[in-house]
């Protein structure tokens, strides 16, 4: 059975700022990030959807030690979302002073997609991967 | 199904960075394990060996085969387990499995890494290789990161302010570092107060250095055979009771579950279940305090304490020993020290060692009948919990 979406696909729509997702035509479950199956009723009936990349903040944290290759990105924060479509993803966050990214700040305030970034790849990771970055809605 | 028998344990002292090779370390557990139980090399019909990173740490791949060789045991079966930090709990759990069937009668079984002698960068790095490469790791993150997450959500989800769970947090490492100061296979040997955790390095907010665990190197190995051997070789077998093992897919798929890990949760059942033993049956528990959050959310998914519970618990002495259960009489894998490919099966020797009282004073559990460990790999996509009991 084909592959409905799959990481190469989903990636290059990020890179042109499309969060790209799964629904599922018999349930109606959004699944991202992309699997064979819905990851609710476990149907492979998917079709490939655009997300708002719209949702809100459920954790976070500011890295301060990167793994090999990444120091100059130190210290950057990182999200997991719950986007309006249902699924949560990972993500960075953008315009916002780490020294200020507190829970009573970020947690549950509502965010939107506002740009996505490319980590280059290394000598383990098979080519370059991009990841959504969010803002905080005004 | 047969009963299974630990009846040898060994394990190196744990440790940073060190010259030995994965080979040489594994040889010095797996014959202390073998002189425990009175076998010989050729006694054992199989090696079932935990070793994640050896590709990486030191260029070798297939380590389980120069393994067996090295210490005589010519020409067995042997088996590489890779379940990130979980690796030696799944070997561990596949020897009972196959000497349970009646295939086997005595499988040597353990794990070896050289976690710390790949340094911080390249130990971040491949640590990261457990969580999702393609839709996680472009976001930068590391296992720290991880578990600050998690520690976040645990105190949105539970209502504990941040304040309160970092002190909590604390509690959980100094008792960690307390215990370890009496093991001397520890990586780690110092007293640490809480007011040193909370003043250490900002690792990934909110965990700070003394959160988090060391790289490790070390090994560990046991010799597992059936009932009928067992009481031959030896007049105090610790048999298994209950096992347990669960996957799931990367943190972000996991989500309204978090900061719960659904599948420690099944697998912890299953151990149960298989035993017909309740939390509070359990004595001994050694679980994978990779992070001090970490203790707390395998404390509360184990049924020790109640969701959003468990550092009270700690603040008030029920996680020591003399406690309601005593986690980590070890030191943990704070303080014990964590080469990732042996932590489990080092976590079956301490409960071995606890359960036949065999263990330093300051540190042992006094009559301790009936143990548990509990054994993360990533961050829920590979877990292991067994239930061992003294069988006289």
């Amino acid at each position: 059975m084909e592959y409905k979406l799959t990481f190469k696909d989903f990636n290059e729509g990020l890179k042109q700022n499309k969060l790209l997702g799964l629904k599922c035509k018999d349930c109606g479950t959004v699944t991202v990030p992309p699997k064979m199956v819905c990851r609710k009723c476990t149907s492979p009936n998917l079709e490939v959807m655009e997300l708002t990349g719209k949702g809100k903040i459920q954790t976070f944290t500011i890295c301060n030690v990167a793994p090999e290759g990444r120091d100059d990105e130190v210290p950057y924060t990182i999200l997991l979302v719950e986007l309006e479509e249902g699924p949560w993803i990972m993500g960075n966050l953008t315009g916002a002073d780490p020294a200020k990214a507190t829970m009573e700040e970020l947690i549950g305030k509502r965010v939107k997609m506002s740009e996505t970034k490319v980590f280059a790849g290394d000598k383990y990771s098979a080519g370059d991967g991009a990841r959504p970055v969010f803002s905080l809605e005004a | 199904m047969r009963k299974v028998a630990v009846v040898g344990v060994g394990e190196t002292k744990f440790s940073g960075a060190q010259g030995k090779t994965s080979v040489e370390l594994f040889a010095e557990a797996a014959t202390d394990a073998l002189e425990e139980s009175s076998l010989k090399p050729k006694d054992i019909q199989a090696l079932f060996l935990g070793n994640v990173l050896g590709d990486f740490s030191e260029g070798q791949g297939m380590v389980q085969a120069f393994a067996a060789e090295n210490i005589g045991c010519f020409n067995i079966p042997a088996n590489r387990y890779e379940g990130a930090c979980a690796s030696a709990s799944m070997a561990v759990r596949d020897a009972f499995i196959w000497i349970a069937s009646g295939f086997y009668d005595v499988v040597l079984a353990g794990g070896v890494e050289r976690a710390a002698t790949m340094g911080t960068a390249l130990a971040t790095r491949t640590f990261s290789m457990f969580s999702d490469s393609r839709y996680e790791y472009p976001s930068g993150i590391t296992f720290p990161a991880v578990f600050a997450m998690l520690a976040h959500l645990y105190s949105a989800k539970y209502g504990v302010p941040l304040p309160k769970l970092k002190e909590q947090m604390a509690a959980v490492s100094v008792q960690s570092y307390r215990h370890g100061v009496f093991n001397p296979k520890a990586h780690l040997h110092k007293e640490v107060t809480a007011e040193a955790v909370l003043s250490s390095f900002m690792v990934s907010t909110p965990l700070q250095l003394h959160d988090c665990c060391p790289f490790s190197d070390g090994a560990a190995a046991l010799i597992l055979t059936t009932e009928d051997i067992a009481k031959k070789l030896t007049s105090k077998p610790v048999y298994f009771a209950g096992l347990g093992q669960s996957s799931s897919g990367p943190l972000v798929s996991q989500d309204e579950y978090l900061p719960r890990l659904r599948a420690r949760e099944i697998s912890a059942k299953r151990a149960y279940d298989m035993a017909g033993l309740k939390p509070e049956d359990i004595d001994v528990c050694e679980l994978h305090d990779c992070f001090s959050i970490a203790s707390l959310i395998a404390a509360e998914s184990l049924g020790f304490f109640e969701f959003g519970k468990a550092g009270e618990a700690w603040m008030k002495g029920e996680a020591d020993i003399g406690g309601k259960v005593a986690i980590n009489p070890s030191g943990g894998l704070k303080s014990k020290g964590h080469p990732i490919g042996a932590t489990g099966a080092g976590q079956v020797y301490e409960i071995a060692k606890q359960l036949r009282g065999e263990v330093e004073p300051e540190r042992q559990v006094k009559g301790a009948k009936i143990g548990m460990t509990d054994t993360l790999g990533g961050d829920g996509g590979t877990i292991v919990n067994m239930i061992l009991q003294r069988g006289w």
